[in-house]
């Protein structure tokens, strides 16, 4: 009977502990496809837009929202960019918590030079990242986001093919969301919103 | 009424080919925009075409004088993956329209002459597979613009 005594109340106070566990860590309700726990932290080793080399850690305290593409890539890239762009006017002061890293799939036309005036055509919160074919290569399968490069016109041009995914991390660099370019504009304002209204910076 | 269909067969025979010409003359374009990136990389143009006409038109391309080449694209995605094909021609069907918008058709300009800016007009020659061609009036837009600007107008 003794240990028993001592048992139950133990197990409320644990039951107590998990529902109070519970409650803080309620999962986000997010309304894109929800992908936290289910992919990697944000890491990479690449050169920004300044030149500078940065690695994942130096956009904690960021939502970052990452997509893959290259500064040749007339249609869907800018499209894609344009868009993040209105999403971000729309999150209004907010917005500063988050960036756009904007990944170059075509490292060898897009240096950082290159990368800088692109991205700062569409959003001042924009960061453009390009590096070794191996580090970019190690980002894009660390998301089992893919790319390729097909022979194009006799002028030299090349047709790239490229994930059209857009991967949202949270302030500690956790994967959150996984948006296409076709979402709703509407629904990543929302999770955007969830995720920059948890944790102030750092 | 009746001398309509005689008309235009007489006319086709003194342009030397009834073919000839008529995409042209039976398309209309609207909502006519490019946009723009920074340097020289390749722009992408946009625009909505109107067939008026009792035959489909097939737009095979454009010049302009403003780009050393300007070539047929087509964005699609597959599998969660962007890609962009060439294309050889864009049906304008008969009494319907045709639109080259972003993530689809679009005309890729490329190697500017000489620099073009936001709010600038930049003429684009249509080209349709039957020989025939349309100058058209593009207007150049930020490379943040997610559209011809003018969503009122034609409506």
């Amino acid at each position: 009977m003794k240990p028993r005594r001592i048992f139950f109340p133990a197990l409320l106070l644990a039951l107590g502990l998990l529902l109070a566990g519970c409650h803080s860590n309620e999962p986000l309700p997010l309304r894109l496809t929800n992908i936290s726990g289910h992919m990697p932290d944000l890491d990479f080793k690449l050169t920004d837009d300044l030149g500078k080399p940065v690695t994942g850690a130096d956009y904690r305290g960021k939502v970052t929202l990452l997509y893959f593409g290259y500064t040749h890539c007339p249609d869907v890239c800018p499209l894609t960019l344009a868009q993040l762009h209105v999403v971000m006017q729309r999150l209004g002061p907010l917005a500063d918590g988050a960036r756009i890293l904007f990944v170059s799939v075509d490292p060898g036309r897009d240096t950082p030079a290159v990368m800088h005036a692109y991205v700062n055509a569409f959003d001042p919160r924009a960061v453009g990242l390009t590096g070794e074919p191996r580090a970019i290569e190690a980002l894009s399968k660390r998301y089992r986001s893919a790319f390729s490069r097909e022979p194009g016109s006799a002028d030299g041009n090349y047709e790239v093919t490229h994930s059209s995914a857009i991967y949202v991390f949270d302030r500690a660099g956790k994967a959150r969301v996984l948006a296409t370019p076709s979402a709703s504009q509407d629904d990543l304002v929302h999770d955007l919103h969830l995720l920059l209204d948890t944790g102030a910076d750092r | 009424m009746k001398s309509t269909p005689l008309s235009l067969l007489l006319g086709g025979l003194l342009f030397a080919g009834g073919a000839h010409a008529t995409a042209a003359e039976h398309v209309h374009a609207s909502h006519a925009w490019i946009r723009l990136l920074p340097g020289d990389l390749p722009a992408g143009a946009y625009v909505t075409l109107q067939n008026d006409g009792d035959q489909p038109a097939a737009l095979s391309g454009a010049s302009s004088a403003q780009y050393a080449d300007v070539m047929l694209h087509h964005s699609s995605t597959a599998g969660g993956m962007s890609r962009m094909t060439m294309v050889d021609a864009m049906t304008v069907p008969a009494h319907g329209q045709a639109v080259l918008a972003p993530a689809g058709y679009h005309l890729m300009l490329m190697q500017p002459t000489r620099p073009v800016k936001a709010g600038d007009t930049v003429v684009l020659t249509l080209k349709f597979a039957d020989g025939s061609a349309l100058d058209t009036r593009f207007i150049a837009r930020p490379a943040n613009a997610i559209d011809a600007g003018d969503e009122h107008a034609g409506h």
